[in-house]
Protein backbone atom coordinates (compact mmCIF):
# COMPACT_ATOMS: atom_id res chain seq x y z
CA UNK A 1 0.00 0.00 0.00
CA UNK A 2 1.34 3.75 -0.77
CA UNK A 3 0.74 6.36 1.20
CA UNK A 4 2.87 9.78 1.67
CA UNK A 5 3.97 10.67 5.33
CA UNK A 6 4.85 14.01 5.46
CA UNK A 7 4.32 14.57 2.01
CA UNK A 8 7.17 11.72 1.36
CA UNK A 9 5.67 8.92 -0.74
CA UNK A 10 5.91 5.22 1.17
CA UNK A 11 5.23 1.59 0.59
CA UNK A 12 3.86 0.21 3.88
CA UNK A 13 1.86 -2.92 5.06
CA UNK A 14 -1.90 -2.51 4.98
CA UNK A 15 -3.23 -1.80 8.69
CA UNK A 16 -3.17 0.81 11.52
CA UNK A 17 -1.90 4.69 11.86
CA UNK A 18 -0.22 2.75 15.44
CA UNK A 19 1.81 -0.58 13.33
CA UNK A 20 2.85 2.19 10.42
CA UNK A 21 4.41 4.66 13.14
CA UNK A 22 5.76 1.30 14.48
CA UNK A 23 7.28 0.44 11.12
CA UNK A 24 8.62 3.51 10.43
CA UNK A 25 10.70 4.24 13.55
CA UNK A 26 8.38 6.41 15.65
CA UNK A 27 8.39 4.07 18.60
CA UNK A 28 8.40 6.04 21.92
CA UNK A 29 8.85 9.63 20.26
CA UNK A 30 6.79 12.99 21.48
CA UNK A 31 4.63 13.23 18.18
CA UNK A 32 1.36 14.24 17.17
CA UNK A 33 -0.44 12.95 13.83
CA UNK A 34 -2.95 13.80 11.74
CA UNK A 35 -4.38 11.64 8.34
CA UNK A 36 -5.79 13.63 5.63
CA UNK A 37 -5.75 17.19 7.72
CA UNK A 38 -7.54 15.65 10.34
CA UNK A 39 -6.24 15.30 14.13
CA UNK A 40 -5.78 11.62 15.19
CA UNK A 41 -5.32 11.37 18.98
CA UNK A 42 -2.14 9.05 20.47
CA UNK A 43 -5.08 7.34 21.62
CA UNK A 44 -7.05 6.40 18.08
CA UNK A 45 -4.14 5.46 16.57
CA UNK A 46 -4.75 1.88 17.22
CA UNK A 47 -7.80 1.89 16.11
CA UNK A 48 -7.31 4.07 12.62
CA UNK A 49 -6.92 2.03 9.37
CA UNK A 50 -5.01 3.37 6.72
CA UNK A 51 -6.08 3.33 3.20
CA UNK A 52 -4.14 3.61 -0.25
CA UNK A 53 -3.17 7.38 -0.90
CA UNK A 54 -3.48 8.71 2.79
CA UNK A 55 -1.93 11.70 3.80
CA UNK A 56 -0.07 11.00 7.20
CA UNK A 57 1.18 14.15 9.04
CA UNK A 58 3.70 13.61 11.90
CA UNK A 59 4.60 16.64 14.22
CA UNK A 60 7.43 17.18 16.65
CA UNK A 61 8.15 20.42 18.77
CA UNK A 62 10.31 22.47 17.73
CA UNK A 63 11.82 26.02 18.20
CA UNK A 64 8.94 28.63 17.56
CA UNK A 65 8.34 32.45 17.80
CA UNK B 1 -0.49 39.41 35.83
CA UNK B 2 -2.58 36.42 34.94
CA UNK B 3 -3.34 34.39 31.80
CA UNK B 4 -6.40 32.39 31.89
CA UNK B 5 -6.27 31.94 35.77
CA UNK B 6 -2.12 31.61 35.48
CA UNK B 7 -0.68 33.95 37.33
CA UNK B 8 3.25 35.07 36.03
CA UNK B 9 5.53 37.75 37.54
CA UNK B 10 7.21 37.45 34.72
CA UNK B 11 6.34 40.51 31.95
CA UNK B 12 8.61 38.90 29.17
CA UNK B 13 7.09 36.04 27.00
CA UNK B 14 9.78 34.28 24.92
CA UNK B 15 9.78 33.05 21.41
CA UNK B 16 12.73 29.87 21.04
CA UNK B 17 13.74 30.17 17.35
CA UNK B 18 16.81 31.26 15.36
CA UNK B 19 19.41 30.97 18.39
CA UNK B 20 22.87 30.26 16.88
CA UNK B 21 22.90 27.45 19.32
CA UNK B 22 20.42 25.35 21.86
CA UNK B 23 23.37 26.60 24.58
CA UNK B 24 22.45 30.20 23.63
CA UNK B 25 19.07 29.33 23.67
CA UNK B 26 19.23 28.03 26.91
CA UNK B 27 21.41 31.08 28.47
CA UNK B 28 19.07 33.49 27.05
CA UNK B 29 15.93 31.79 28.37
CA UNK B 30 17.46 32.06 31.96
CA UNK B 31 18.80 35.52 31.67
CA UNK B 32 15.56 36.67 30.02
CA UNK B 33 13.75 35.87 33.28
CA UNK B 34 10.76 34.70 31.10
CA UNK B 35 7.92 32.48 32.56
CA UNK B 36 6.50 31.55 29.69
CA UNK B 37 8.25 30.21 25.91
CA UNK B 38 6.73 29.70 22.36
CA UNK B 39 7.29 26.24 20.50
CA UNK B 40 6.23 25.31 17.42
CA UNK B 41 5.03 22.04 15.63
CA UNK B 42 6.74 20.96 12.39
CA UNK B 43 7.16 17.76 10.47
CA UNK B 44 9.83 15.44 12.22
CA UNK B 45 12.31 14.51 9.77
CA UNK B 46 14.16 10.97 9.59
CA UNK B 47 16.63 9.98 12.36
CA UNK B 48 18.19 13.14 13.53
CA UNK B 49 15.04 13.53 16.01
CA UNK B 50 15.84 16.98 15.96
CA UNK B 51 12.16 17.71 17.70
CA UNK B 52 12.86 15.14 20.63
CA UNK B 53 16.36 17.12 21.87
CA UNK B 54 14.76 20.50 21.07
CA UNK B 55 11.96 19.11 23.74
CA UNK B 56 14.33 17.69 26.10
CA UNK B 57 15.96 21.12 26.47
CA UNK B 58 12.46 23.11 26.94
CA UNK B 59 11.45 20.35 29.22
CA UNK B 60 14.60 21.06 31.51
CA UNK B 61 13.96 24.76 31.59
CA UNK B 62 10.59 23.75 33.61
CA UNK B 63 8.59 26.89 31.75
CA UNK B 64 5.05 27.24 31.02
CA UNK B 65 4.91 26.71 26.94
CA UNK B 66 3.05 28.59 24.43
CA UNK B 67 2.63 26.35 21.31
CA UNK B 68 1.99 28.43 18.13
CA UNK B 69 0.14 27.85 14.95
CA UNK B 70 2.57 29.70 13.02
CA UNK B 71 2.74 29.36 9.37
CA UNK B 72 -1.10 28.61 8.96
CA UNK B 73 -2.84 29.80 6.37
CA UNK B 74 -6.26 28.53 6.95
CA UNK B 75 -8.74 28.23 9.46
CA UNK B 76 -8.78 24.18 8.92
CA UNK B 77 -4.84 24.23 9.18
CA UNK B 78 -4.97 26.77 12.52
CA UNK B 79 -7.56 24.49 14.26
CA UNK B 80 -6.30 20.91 13.25
CA UNK B 81 -2.36 22.59 14.52
CA UNK B 82 -3.60 23.46 17.80
CA UNK B 83 -5.39 19.87 18.46
CA UNK B 84 -1.79 18.22 17.89
CA UNK B 85 -0.31 20.73 20.10
CA UNK B 86 -2.76 20.37 22.88
CA UNK B 87 -1.93 16.76 23.24
CA UNK B 88 2.14 17.10 22.60
CA UNK B 89 2.43 19.89 25.19
CA UNK B 90 -0.46 18.89 27.25
CA UNK B 91 -1.86 22.55 27.61
CA UNK B 92 -4.46 24.15 26.23
CA UNK B 93 -2.79 27.34 25.75
CA UNK B 94 -2.10 28.08 22.05
CA UNK B 95 -0.42 30.99 20.43
CA UNK B 96 -3.64 31.45 17.41
CA UNK B 97 -1.73 32.19 13.81
CA UNK B 98 -3.61 32.33 10.59
CA UNK B 99 -1.27 34.28 8.44
CA UNK B 100 -3.00 36.30 4.98
CA UNK B 101 0.04 38.35 3.70
CA UNK B 102 3.32 36.31 3.30
CA UNK B 103 5.34 39.76 3.14
CA UNK B 104 4.20 41.22 5.80
CA UNK B 105 2.88 37.73 7.63
CA UNK B 106 -0.36 40.18 8.29
CA UNK B 107 -3.04 37.77 10.24
CA UNK B 108 -5.94 36.93 7.92
CA UNK B 109 -8.27 38.84 10.79
CA UNK B 110 -11.26 36.97 9.36
CA UNK B 111 -10.23 33.17 9.71
CA UNK B 112 -8.22 34.34 12.90
CA UNK B 113 -12.01 35.29 14.82
CA UNK B 114 -13.47 31.71 13.11
CA UNK B 115 -10.42 29.79 14.42
CA UNK B 116 -10.57 31.91 17.74
CA UNK B 117 -14.28 30.71 17.78
CA UNK B 118 -13.70 26.93 17.23
CA UNK B 119 -10.69 27.12 19.45
CA UNK B 120 -12.75 28.49 22.53
CA UNK B 121 -15.70 26.07 22.53
CA UNK B 122 -13.65 23.02 22.54
CA UNK B 123 -11.95 23.95 25.27
CA UNK B 124 -8.49 25.93 24.25
CA UNK B 125 -7.31 28.98 25.73
CA UNK B 126 -6.87 31.10 22.81
CA UNK B 127 -4.05 33.89 22.83
CA UNK B 128 -4.28 35.75 19.55
CA UNK B 129 -1.86 37.13 16.96
CA UNK B 130 -3.58 40.04 15.54
CA UNK B 131 -3.59 43.20 14.21
CA UNK B 132 -4.40 46.68 16.53
CA UNK B 133 -7.99 46.75 14.84
CA UNK B 134 -10.43 47.50 17.98
CA UNK B 135 -13.29 45.55 15.76
CA UNK B 136 -11.42 43.03 15.22
CA UNK B 137 -10.11 42.61 18.73
CA UNK B 138 -13.72 43.00 19.86
CA UNK B 139 -14.48 39.82 17.58
CA UNK B 140 -12.15 38.19 19.30
CA UNK B 141 -13.10 38.68 22.69
CA UNK B 142 -16.62 37.84 22.19
CA UNK B 143 -15.45 34.58 20.39
CA UNK B 144 -14.34 34.20 23.77
CA UNK B 145 -10.50 35.19 23.69
CA UNK B 146 -9.43 36.50 27.52
CA UNK B 147 -5.64 37.76 26.28
CA UNK B 148 -5.21 39.74 22.92
CA UNK B 149 -1.89 39.81 21.46
CA UNK B 150 -1.65 42.63 18.54
CA UNK B 151 1.61 43.16 16.46
CA UNK B 152 3.90 46.04 16.99
CA UNK B 153 5.12 45.58 13.89
CA UNK B 154 5.24 42.45 10.91
CA UNK B 155 7.22 39.57 12.68
CA UNK B 156 10.78 39.78 12.36
CA UNK B 157 10.86 42.99 11.31
CA UNK B 158 12.62 45.23 14.70
CA UNK B 159 10.57 48.41 13.43
CA UNK B 160 9.06 48.50 16.77
CA UNK B 161 5.52 50.22 17.63
CA UNK B 162 3.99 51.37 14.32
CA UNK B 163 0.77 52.80 15.42
CA UNK B 164 1.19 53.79 18.94
CA UNK B 165 -2.41 55.28 18.59
CA UNK B 166 -4.08 52.32 17.81
CA UNK B 167 -2.48 50.21 20.51
CA UNK B 168 -3.29 52.71 22.99
CA UNK B 169 -6.91 53.20 21.94
CA UNK B 170 -6.97 49.32 22.41
CA UNK B 171 -5.91 49.44 26.15
CA UNK B 172 -8.26 51.95 26.92
CA UNK B 173 -10.88 49.85 25.15
CA UNK B 174 -9.78 46.60 26.85
CA UNK B 175 -8.72 47.82 30.61
CA UNK B 176 -9.81 44.26 31.57
CA UNK B 177 -8.41 41.91 29.12
CA UNK B 178 -4.19 41.10 29.11
CA UNK B 179 -2.77 43.02 25.62
CA UNK B 180 0.54 41.88 25.24
CA UNK B 181 2.68 43.39 22.41
CA UNK B 182 3.50 40.17 19.69
CA UNK B 183 6.35 40.52 17.22
CA UNK B 184 7.69 43.53 15.78
CA UNK B 185 10.11 44.92 18.48
CA UNK B 186 13.58 45.41 17.62
CA UNK B 187 15.46 46.98 21.08
CA UNK B 188 14.45 47.07 24.40
CA UNK B 189 13.06 50.86 24.42
CA UNK B 190 10.17 49.64 22.18
CA UNK B 191 9.30 47.19 24.91
CA UNK B 192 9.51 49.83 27.31
CA UNK B 193 7.34 52.07 25.03
CA UNK B 194 4.60 49.39 25.24
CA UNK B 195 4.76 48.63 29.04
CA UNK B 196 4.64 52.72 29.29
CA UNK B 197 1.03 52.34 27.43
CA UNK B 198 0.22 49.95 30.11
CA UNK B 199 0.68 46.70 28.13
CA UNK B 200 0.37 43.94 30.14
CA UNK B 201 3.55 41.86 28.66
CA UNK B 202 5.67 41.72 25.54
CA UNK B 203 6.15 38.84 23.25
CA UNK B 204 9.75 38.37 22.04
CA UNK B 205 12.04 36.04 19.61
CA UNK B 206 14.14 37.71 16.47
CA UNK B 207 15.21 40.35 18.56
CA UNK B 208 16.65 38.54 21.16
CA UNK B 209 17.99 35.68 18.81
CA UNK B 210 19.43 37.37 16.02
CA UNK B 211 21.34 39.73 18.41
CA UNK B 212 25.02 39.71 18.05
CA UNK B 213 24.56 38.62 21.97
CA UNK B 214 21.50 37.27 22.58
CA UNK B 215 22.19 36.44 26.04
CA UNK B 216 23.29 40.11 26.67
CA UNK B 217 20.08 41.55 24.90
CA UNK B 218 17.72 38.99 26.55
CA UNK B 219 18.50 40.43 29.87
CA UNK B 220 18.57 44.21 28.53
CA UNK B 221 14.66 42.93 27.70
CA UNK B 222 14.20 42.12 30.97
CA UNK B 223 15.09 45.10 32.51
CA UNK B 224 13.50 47.45 29.78
CA UNK B 225 10.02 45.53 30.36
CA UNK B 226 10.36 46.21 34.17
CA UNK B 227 11.49 49.89 33.31
CA UNK B 228 8.33 50.58 31.18
CA UNK B 229 6.19 48.96 33.58
CA UNK B 230 7.36 50.54 36.71
CA UNK B 231 7.20 53.60 35.03
CA UNK B 232 3.23 53.18 33.94
CA UNK B 233 2.11 52.64 37.64
CA UNK B 234 4.29 55.94 38.08
CA UNK B 235 1.97 57.74 35.95
CA UNK B 236 4.08 59.45 33.85
CA UNK B 237 3.70 63.35 33.57
CA UNK B 238 2.21 64.94 29.91
CA UNK B 239 3.78 66.53 27.54
CA UNK B 240 3.97 70.65 27.40
CA UNK B 241 4.45 73.30 24.18
CA UNK B 242 6.67 75.31 25.88
CA UNK B 243 9.14 74.91 28.32
CA UNK B 244 9.00 75.16 32.25
CA UNK B 245 12.04 75.61 34.77
CA UNK B 246 12.45 73.05 36.62
CA UNK B 247 14.37 75.19 38.89
CA UNK B 248 12.62 77.38 41.12
CA UNK B 249 12.43 81.24 39.68
CA UNK B 250 11.78 82.87 43.22
CA UNK B 251 15.12 83.63 44.92
CA UNK B 252 17.26 83.93 42.11
CA UNK B 253 20.57 85.97 42.83
CA UNK B 254 20.35 89.52 40.91
CA UNK B 255 23.43 89.64 39.50
CA UNK B 256 23.38 91.74 36.10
Amino acid sequence: MRIFVNGEQREIEAGTLAVALDGLGFTGRKIATAVNGRFVPATQRPATRLADGDKVEIVAPMQGG
Amino acid sequence: MAFYGVELSSRLLLGTARYPSPAILAEAIKASWAEVVTVSLRREAGPERAGQSFWTLIRETGLKVLPNTAGCHTVKEAVTTAHMARELFDTKWIKLEVIRDDDTLQPDVFGLVEAARVLCEDGFDVFPYTTEDLAVADRLVEAGCRVLMPWGAPIGSARGLNNVYGLKALRAHFPDIPLVVDAGLGVPSHATAAMELGYDAVLLNTAVAEAGDPVEMARAFALAIDAGRRAFLARPMEPRDMAQPSTPVVGRAVLG
